[in-house]
């Protein structure tokens, strides 16, 4: 090294020398770095470079571009990701969750299960309630959230959304009065001779609340498949809605089988059992079909843990509600089945709240066999959850992959330039956006 | 059928068929851009759009404004090439020329020597300088005479681009393409998003309320939210936020308009009438169109083969752009989609299944009850 009257000036040598703290610095954790490698220019001020390690050590360029099969400019986006958030992503979940629980709470009022009906009634309210709100606070002026009501547009999934979410709010909102007015005794909303008119509503309510419940819980799926969102466009395409109406059915079930008791919830276990069968084979099926560079984002960083969570989840969950449908079968007579009364009177809805809430206090049937109810209601609450739990990862993932599709300009040039080729390839000439004359 | 601009695949956008307007489209011939950014700028001027960020350097080209956003309409792209890179434009340009269509005697050595050279590329070609720079090509314009300064009429002008052998620069004005099918308008829930008289595409920003469907459903990445933007930068002052600052239609989707204020008043948009080397041309889309194809023959002829066009083919996933581009490369090149597809195409079958799906979930719950029917 040669020395001169300026080296004064310079900063002191780091700690094992410059080329190790190099690559330490820029190495670190792949998280963002990843995706981000390829991106020109970040070797200004990222985090650990600092100005020591811009060319310090010469006047050795920094790679704008790094050498990579497809060309795109400096590695900068193509498409651009919506501003949409967690809230979109709770939404995801809670619609699909609403959706089927009001299939779940209207099938427990045809077969007279109360503990299930009050329990799916009140989820879907819930979720719709909080859903709606998580869409109106997503909003860039959320005070014009009315303006969704302007037009009724089918081309634009989300309008027709809105009035989805719209139509099963209000049914879904007549059928949560009923319940409030059933549980408060018939006492405390001050109704008076209204009261006749909206419990006379409430199978009206609830076929109309059913009838827009599974659009509601597939309508996602269209409203991220009629994106240029690479990952969300290909999914859409590829079976997208399968995955969601089944992982909203996982959703509903499990929380069913989380808030009502063991007897009542046997519909819940299957549509939950149903929904992850659906959901393993339409996410792996959706994935086959997809181009290799419109599946990464679902396999990497963090929306890849996320689905790779919810895999988990779903297995766990799906082994738990197994076991207990299989529990509640064979231990029937000692969870003692429910007084089988012809039609559910309002002194019967008494005695289901109670179930509902969870007391393990009813008389009569709890001293013989207290142990094995606990335990299978333990595990149905556990796996109830787990499933719900997994339907929220898988909406997120999906959610996230699809935002992360965006970043990286090869999710959009690759599957674009393989099908162009395809195309040219069959002999189609006549429709790509670039002529030669 | 009413007007002439309108073919049949276009039917089911909204246009204006009674119309008393053509219509209207840029054709950006990126072959004469000069990367000055007089259009960047002067669109921001004219419609008022905050900046964007706190004036960093990309550090990746002379270009700093990175893309196209909410704030900014106008985006002049820069790339830097050498040879090979050059060579497999021409390649890759020869390629579409020949597909299903009459071949274009490809440039070779001999032709390219047998071509009289003229314009600035001749005097580029003849007059080097004893630095091996070439020198300024004589104009033959006295700049000092009476009148010489007035606008004329540069279609004699010779325009074509200088052909360096070892790099060259490309610079093109990218825009919103106002597509024929526009995903953005499609997708738009509140019907905020409208097509103009112009066949144009504009947002209104007192009706938008930002749910953000139409910057996913733009399959060139053009419209945005406006979340930030700034007027001053936030560095500058310690007293108030960039978040407090004021700044028009924030919250709401924002992209070019094509200066619809400025059509109805019969004016053109700022950008194009700001454009020095009239890269950006602006007129009625059926003439810019046949202008860019006349230009792509006439770069052609001269070897040039890396020319291409963007977006003038009615048949291709938008139904073909209101503002067509003249492309030195690859599309991808410039950030352009290779092959964007208008993302509502497939909505049909998307609510097809989707339909199935939602029947395939009530076989589920009833299925599901009648399974667990208690004896």
């Amino acid at each position: 090294m040669s020395t001169s009257e300026y080296d004064s000036y310079r900063p002191p040598e780091p700690e094992g020398g410059r080329r190790k703290r190099r690559r330490g610095g820029r190495g670190g954790p792949s998280g963002p770095d990843g995706s981000g490698g390829r991106r020109g220019g970040r070797g200004g001020n990222g985090r650990g470079g600092g100005w020591k390690n811009r060319g310090a050590d010469g006047n050795r360029e920094m790679p704008m571009v790094e050498d990579v099969e497809f060309t795109s400019y400096y590695g900068r986006p193509i498409v651009k990701a919506p501003p949409w958030g967690d809230e979109i992503g709770a939404y995801l979940f809670l619609g699909g969750l609403a959706g089927g629980s009001s299939l779940l709470g209207f099938g427990a009022q045809l077969t007279d299960r109360p503990g299930l009906r009050i329990a799916s009634r009140m989820t879907a309210i819930a979720a719709t309630g909080i859903g709606g709100a998580a869409l109106v606070a997503d909003l860039g002026r959320p005070e014009r959230f009315l303006n969704m009501m302007r037009v009724v547009k089918v081309s634009s999934p989300m309008s027709l959304g809105t009035w989805i979410l719209s139509g099963f709010g209000v049914g879904s909102g007549v059928t949560f009065a009923i319940e409030l007015d059933r549980i408060t005794g018939e006492k405390l909303l001050p109704l008076g001779p209204l009261r006749k008119v909206l419990h006379a509503m409430e199978t009206p309510a609830a076929v109309e609340s059913a009838f827009f419940a599974t659009p509601l819980a597939a309508y996602t799926a269209v409203l991220l498949g009629a994106t240029a969102v690479p990952t969300w466009n290909a999914a859409g395409r590829n079976g997208l809605p399968y995955v969601f109406v089944s992982s909203a059915s996982m959703a509903a079930g499990g929380a069913a089988m989380a808030l009502a008791p063991v007897t009542e919830t046997g519909p819940a276990r299957l549509f939950a059992l149903t929904g992850t069968a659906g959901e393993a084979y339409a996410m792996s099926a959706m994935r086959k079909r997809m181009h290799p560079a419109e599946v990464d984002p679902m396999d990497d960083g963090e929306p890849g843990h996320k689905l790779h969570r919810a895999e988990k989840l779903l297995i766990a969950g799906a082994v738990g509600a197994a076991v207990v449908e299989v529990g509640a079968r064979v231990f029937a007579k000692k969870l003692g089945g429910r007084s089988s009364g012809g039609s559910a009177s309002a002194s019967d809805v008494a005695g289901a709240v109670a179930e509902a809430v969870g007391s393990a206090g009813s008389a009569g049937v709890a001293k013989r066999s207290w142990k094995t109810r606990a335990v299978l209601r333990g595990l149905s609450v556990v796996s109830g959850a787990a499933l719900a739990a997994a339907s929220a990862y898988t909406r997120f993932g999906v959610l996230e992959a699809g935002i992360e599709s965006t970043k990286d300009p090869r999710h959009v040039v690759e599957p674009q330039r393989a099908r162009l080729e395809e195309r040219r390839a069959c002999g189609i000439t006549d429709d790509s956006i670039t002529t030669g004359r | 059928m009413s007007t002439p601009t309108i073919d049949d695949g276009t039917l089911a956008d909204g246009h204006w068929h009674d119309s008393a307007h053509n219509r209207k489209g840029f054709f950006t011939d990126t072959s004469i851009c000069i990367g000055c950014k007089a259009c960047e700028v002067a669109c921001k001027e004219w419609n008022r759009n905050p900046q964007d960020g706190t004036f960093e350097l990309l550090g990746s080209s002379y270009d700093n404004t990175g893309s196209l956003g909410a704030n900014t309409w106008r985006h002049v792209a820069f790339i830097e090439q050498d040879s090979e890179r050059i060579e497999k434009a021409r390649e890759s340009g020869r390629k579409l020329v020949n597909l299903g269509m009459p071949t274009i005697r490809p440039r070779t050595d001999e032709s390219a020597a047998a071509q009289p050279l003229d314009g600035a590329l001749g005097a580029a070609a003849e007059g080097r300088t004893s630095a091996g720079l070439p020198t300024t090509p004589d104009l033959n314009v006295d700049l000092l005479a009476p009148g010489a300064l007035e606008p004329t009429d540069l279609s004699n002008v010779d325009t074509t681009p200088p052909d360096t052998a070892d790099f060259r620069w490309l610079m093109s004005s990218d825009v919103c393409k106002h597509c024929t099918h526009a995903g953005c308008l499609d997708v738009c829930p509140t019907g905020a998003l409208f097509r103009t008289e112009f066949d144009t595409v504009v947002v209104q920003n007192d009706v938008c309320n930002g749910c953000g469907t139409c910057v996913a459903g733009c399959p060139f990445g053009v419209i945005e939210r406006r979340d930030d933007g700034t007027i001053n930068t936030p560095t500058d002052r310690d007293d108030r936020k960039a978040a407090d600052m004021d700044v028009p239609n924030a919250g709401t989707a924002n992209k070019c308009t094509l200066c619809y204020d400025r059509l109805v008043e019969g004016q053109e948009p700022a950008c194009a009438q700001t454009c020095p080397t009239q890269s950006i041309k602006f007129g009625d889309r059926e003439d810019m169109v046949d202008q860019a194809h006349d230009r792509v023959a006439e770069l052609h002829a001269k070897g040039l083969t890396e020319a291409r066009l963007y977006g003038a083919n009615p048949n291709d996933g938008v139904g073909g752009t209101g503002s067509v581009f003249l492309l030195l490369d690859e599309p991808e090149v410039y950030g352009l989609p290779p092959d964007p597809r208008v993302a509502t195409k497939d909505l049909p079958k998307m609510y097809a299944n989707a339909g199935i799906a939602a029947l395939g979930m009530v076989a589920a719950a009833g299925l599901a009850f009648l399974g667990s029917r208690r004896s």
